[in-house]
């Protein structure tokens, strides 16, 4: 292991255990099989160097930080220089740098949508009650907040929605209640994603099938490739985390690259604040998303699939390991996967609090066990992407479409929608409304029509504002509610759906708070790779202050306008793209300064 | 070689220690001391019964097959385990994958030559470079690693008692015709001594006077002691250096010299043959003299007034007239190319990144390449009771041989150097890291510092002879030197290691 400089400290017992647990399935770089003949060498290095993120969790679960002692063992075993290894264990969020000062962290949300829920005083109150609690981005609960992650030691991650005092301290005590998935529009036959969340048993395989599951696997090996890229391409499916690539032609130029390995990357790093569409699909229906995954990943020839699920999601996380385990038992996954004569299994991996890994060349760093960093495109994913290899990266929600394109045929799906968006889509509703959820609608739908569904405006005063597409998104005034949610008709009012986030805002709020947590989120989230984007969401969040405090010097505006240019052009990835999109839209709204 | 390992290359490492090279390695292959023959007739071996050698290179290029195949059939994997120490999955895969490699190269540097077997342990491994045609083309080779920037360019020169400039024999008549056209002065038929054979004429009183430059023999020589008494017979020494080194304050006269580097212009030539510039940026301190004044000055002593005050250009220019392999190399062409590898016939020529590359054509041009059926013959000097641990010696990566560059200057991190032991002879000993002790072998006695290294096998004892003012290791090592090098056995010494009382 040259190049490497290691500390004294050792590590623990449970330290060690948990690492090499968590490397088993490849063991460690270096085996000596005898005094005189040892096997280690780059190519082993490089091919266990993605199992240093699953390490590190492992090193967290086990002691509750990464400790000098576990990461020299880590490092040791995949040979990972120390320095490196340091670098990658601070870039996450929830890996801790610090010994844990109590038994169990609680990251309680004070993001948008938790924030209008009392996400901020219940930090307060936990703290006065000697928790260690912690102000966190967006738990992706937002229809049910404020939601706190509670972060224990020896044992899985907890989530407690609807949270107050007493029942974080129940689920600290007790490790329950789960809370159960469901949806508003539970029952209507108009659903399609939906249609099984809260209907069927999530961990049974059997129940599934009883509700048409893995027909479409089925139809898709009698169709073949080409045909089910074909049918992909012909629906017109465009990407839902926020992109909106067309999903046809991303599938087709894998498949079309000859000579390499390709692989299938599901993105479920759902950190859009406002978003907990993936959330839902997949604690409700993961089997849904094994068996799109499996469709996507043999249709593209790829013998892997990676499923990056954000670390906040203890419950999706478990729900869809236990799906794969099972899908992996009888023959649907693996190296005859569902008799097609072909290998294909996915490989689940945990984010560990990163928002930036949602990009995906962010996520295939992570994945590779390097600081989640975005890269320079092109080359794009398609012919360099996972491990430089081609890959196709999808969205949950996008390939939770995929199941039904291939039974009904990538026409019906076109017919379904406007001409430029097709199918339906999920609206992550939360705020003020009286009903927040995950609706389905039919594309097309305006944004009266889905805050209606929700129950209409619901609180104090009247609607001032909705936020769409997250905090990478745009508010819009009440007088957008005729917008219809479209791909065309969004980006022709210059703003975004993103990833589906509808979040009504009363004019009794504090906007101008919300758009500083807007602005405090970025700059906590830069991956500080890139100047404009490191020093400008700084900048931003400063101007917003200044605004808002009184010490306003009267040229925050072309200031802003200044820095939103060199954001925009110089950052590499949409998160500097798109940091100043929601405080551009609130400052052209009046939102800061109309506010009481 | 680790940028290629960096790009995927697959890497095994042979060496009786596991070196810092060999964590680098797929595979290391922990072999015993002086048996790299046994492994390398073992894995021809293995290769030939698996059917994996190049049948076409083989009858196209080489001659000698059939005795070859003959020779080595008795190194099955399980003898080659026997006697290497290696386990035989080890040595069918290294034989498997360098045999079906689509290209693959053998490197070496001392571990193979400072044996009394040098010249056979690298035919040896020619051998499985023609066995397999991993050799004269692009990717593939033999390439023995020099330790410094120059090694090769001081043989291309000449600096061989056997050779002239450009490798051209002294033995051959019309050879030795065109130099003494070229310098006007008779060449002697014979061939001159090499070091080895130096130290003992000094030792029979046939060598009276030595003229050394830019060595340090009193320290370098295996069984230092008996050198350092030879060099104490001669009538008249003279040592040309940069350094005050130890032969040179044996010295009868000392020639300071200039630095190769930063000093002085003219050409080195590193491993791959590259013919490179190197420019005088100061001048030298004190009284140190440019190399080529000093020779031209005592040349003109010598009663020879034709020398002038030749530059490294004139000496470049004339060099090409005699030697074919640097005739295409003009002094403006090394400039612009920014080095140029040899063969480089004339000026069009562009130079050669690889050797041999003939014995592809059809038919092979030239002459064919012949296998060599090489004996494994074991150390020199065999482990006994008396002597029953292995030493070898080797260079640490922050110093230099006899530490005449690394050493000369205070350092407030430097460890000196200790005698390696495993952790079993260690405990057998009864000695710890930091433990001094008396380490003896047939020819001298010195005391040493203990260090322990995990990964060393079991009977091996390992040290740098960067310091010989703290550790004369070279008091210890073997002087036994293989007739076709002159090479010494530094590599395999029997020792004795005792604890010091007291200490």
């Amino acid at each position: 292991m040259p190049d490497l400089r290691f500390g004294t400290a050792a590590p623990t017992e449970a330290e060690r255990v948990a690492v090499d647990e968590a490397v088993a399935g490849l063991g460690p770089v270096t085996v000596e099989v005898s005094e005189r003949l040892v096997y280690a060498g780059r190519q082993r290095t490089r091919e266990r160097r993605h199992l240093l993120l699953p390490a590190l969790h492992a090193l967290q679960r086990a002691a509750g930080w990464i400790s000098p002692g576990g990461l020299d063992h880590v490092c040791r075993v995949l040979e990972v220089p120390p320095a490196e290894a340091y670098g990658v264990a601070t870039f996450y969020h929830l890996l801790a740098g610090e010994p844990p000062e109590a038994e169990m962290v609680l990251h309680v949300c004070d993001d948008v949508a938790c924030r209008l829920a009392g996400g901020p005083e219940l930090v307060d109150s936990l703290t006065a009650a000697g928790h260690d609690a912690r102000p966190s981005p967006c738990l992706g609960q937002c229809e049910r907040g404020p939601a706190v992650l509670i972060q224990r030691i020896g044992a899985t991650d907890l989530t407690v929605v609807d949270a107050d005092p007493t029942t974080v301290k129940e689920a600290m005590a007790t490790g329950g209640p789960v809370a159960p998935v469901a949806v508003p529009q539970a029952g209507s036959d108009r659903l399609q994603l939906l249609a099984r969340v809260g209907v069927v048993d999530p961990t049974s395989l059997d129940d599934y099938r009883a509700h048409g599951g893995y027909r479409a696997l089925e139809a898709a090996l009698a169709m073949g490739d080409d045909r089910v890229i074909a049918e992909v391409t012909a629906s017109g499916l465009l990407g839902r985390g926020g992109a909106a690539f067309p999903t046809g032609v991303k599938w087709r130029a894998v498949a079309d690259q000859e000579g390499r390995p390709h692989h299938l990357v599901c993105n479920a790093d759902e950190s859009e604040p406002g978003t907990f569409k993936d959330r839902v699909l997949m604690e409700g229906d993961p089997f849904a998303i094994v068996e799109a995954m499996t469709i996507a990943g043999l249709a593209v020839g790829a013998e892997r699939g990676w499923l990056y699920v954000r670390g906040e999601y203890p419950v999706a996380t478990a729900r869809l390991s236990t799906a794969i385990d099972t899908a992996r038992r009888a023959g649907l996954l693996g190296g005859d996967a569902a008799g097609s004569g072909r290998t294909f299994d996915i490989e689940l991996r945990n984010g560990a609090g990163a928002y930036i890994c949602g990009e995906e060349t962010a996520l295939f760093n992570s994945i590779e066990g390097y600081r989640g960093e975005p890269r320079n495109k092109p080359p794009f994913p398609t012919t360099h992407g996972l491990f430089d290899e081609p890959t196709v990266v999808n969205n949950v929600e996008t390939l939770a479409n995929v199941p039904r394109i291939v039974l009904n045929g990538g026409g019906a799906f076109a017919d379904e929608g406007t001409e430029g968006s097709s199918g339906t889509r999920l609206f992550c509703v939360s705020g003020r409304v009286a009903t927040p959820g995950l609706y389905e609608f039919e594309f097309g739908v305006t944004l009266g029509e889905v805050l209606e569904a929700a129950g209409g405006f619901f609180g104090t005063g009247s609607l001032a504002a909705v936020l769409l597409g997250g905090a990478a998104g745009s508010f819009v005034g009440p007088d957008s509610i005729d917008l219809p949610l479209t791909f065309e008709a969004t980006r022709e009012a210059g703003v975004s759906l993103g990833s589906g986030v509808v979040m009504a805002f009363s004019d009794h709020d504090d906007l101008a708070d919300t758009v500083r947590r807007i602005a405090a989120f970025f700059r906590d989230e830069s991956c500080g790779q890139c100047v404009p984007c490191r020093v400008g969401t700084l900048r931003q969040e400063e101007l917003l202050i200044r605004l808002s405090d009184g010490t306003s010097s009267g040229d925050e505006r072309p200031l802003f306008d200044d820095l939103a240019a060199v954001m925009g052009d110089a950052s590499i990835c949409g998160l500097g793209h798109t940091a100043s999109s929601a405080v551009r839209s609130a400052l052209d709204l009046g939102l800061l300064v109309a506010n009481r | 070689m680790l940028r290629g390992v960096e790009n995927g290359a697959r890497m095994w490492v042979v060496d009786p220690r596991r070196t810092d090279s060999a964590r680098f390695a797929d595979t290391w292959l922990g072999i015993n001391v002086g048996t790299d023959i046994a492994l390398a007739n073992g894995v021809a071996r293995e290769i030939i019964n698996a059917g994996l050698e190049n049948r076409e290179f083989v009858d196209n290029a080489t001659t000698g097959y059939q005795d070859f195949a003959t020779h080595v059939e008795p190194w099955t994997l399980e003898r080659t385990a026997e006697v290497t120490g290696v386990p035989t999955e080890a040595i069918r895969d290294l034989a498997h994958s360098y045999a079906t490699a689509p290209c693959a190269q053998i490197m070496w540097t001392l571990g193979i030559t400072e044996h009394h077997t040098a010249v056979d342990n690298v035919l040896s491994l020619c051998n499985l470079a023609l066995l397999t045609g991993h050799v004269g083309r692009w990717g593939s080779g033999l390439v023995p690693l020099r330790g410094q920037n120059n090694v090769q360019g001081g043989g291309d020169m000449g600096a061989l008692p056997n050779k002239l400039t450009g490798f051209q024999d002294v033995a051959d008549d019309e050879i030795r015709a065109k130099f003494e056209a070229a310098w006007g002065c008779e060449i002697p038929a014979r061939n001159g001594w090499h070091l080895t054979e130096m130290f003992e004429a000094m030792g029979r009183g046939d060598l009276r006077a030595l003229y050394v430059i830019g060595e340090n023999p009193a320290d370098s020589e295996a069984d230092v002691n008996h050198a350092r008494k030879a060099l104490g017979t001669l009538d008249t020494l003279v040592v040309q250096d940069v350094f005050m080194t130890r032969t040179a304050k044996m010295a009868d006269v000392v020639l300071p010299a200039a630095l190769g580097w930063a000093e002085s212009d003219g050409t080195v030539t590193n491993s791959e043959r590259r013919v490179q510039r190197t420019r005088a940026a100061v001048p030298p301190p004190g009284g140190a003299r440019q190399e080529i004044d000093i020779f031209a000055d005592l040349a003109e002593r010598l009663g020879d007034d034709r020398w002038g005050r030749p530059t490294a250009e004139d000496l470049w220019e004339e060099l090409r007239t005699v030697s074919p392999m640097h005739a295409g190399m003009s002094w403006e062409r090394i400039e612009a190319e920014g080095g140029i590898q040899w063969p480089c016939p004339d000026e069009d020529h562009p130079g050669s990144p690889f050797l041999h590359g003939r014995l592809w054509e059809r038919p092979a041009g030239g002459r064919l390449a012949p296998f060599s059926c090489v004996e494994d013959r074991p150390p020199a000097e065999a482990l006994d009771d008396q002597y029953p641990l292995r030493l070898t010696t080797g260079r640490a990566l922050d110093s230099y041989n006899t530490g005449v560059q690394t050493d000369t200057y205070d350092s407030p991190i430097r460890s000196g150097q200790a005698l390696d032991l495993s952790s079993t002879d260690a405990v057998a000993l009864g000695v710890a890291a930091g433990d001094r002790v008396r380490v003896s072998s047939r020819r001298g006695t010195i005391e040493m510092t203990v260090a322990v290294d995990p990964h060393l096998p079991v009977g091996l004892a390992f040290t740098t002879f960067h310091f010989p003012e703290l550790a004369d290791v070279n008091q210890l090592t073997n002087d036994a030197w293989d007739p076709k090098s002159g090479t010494s056995e530094f590599k395999a010494a029997a020792i004795r290691v005792e604890k010091l009382v007291g200490a």
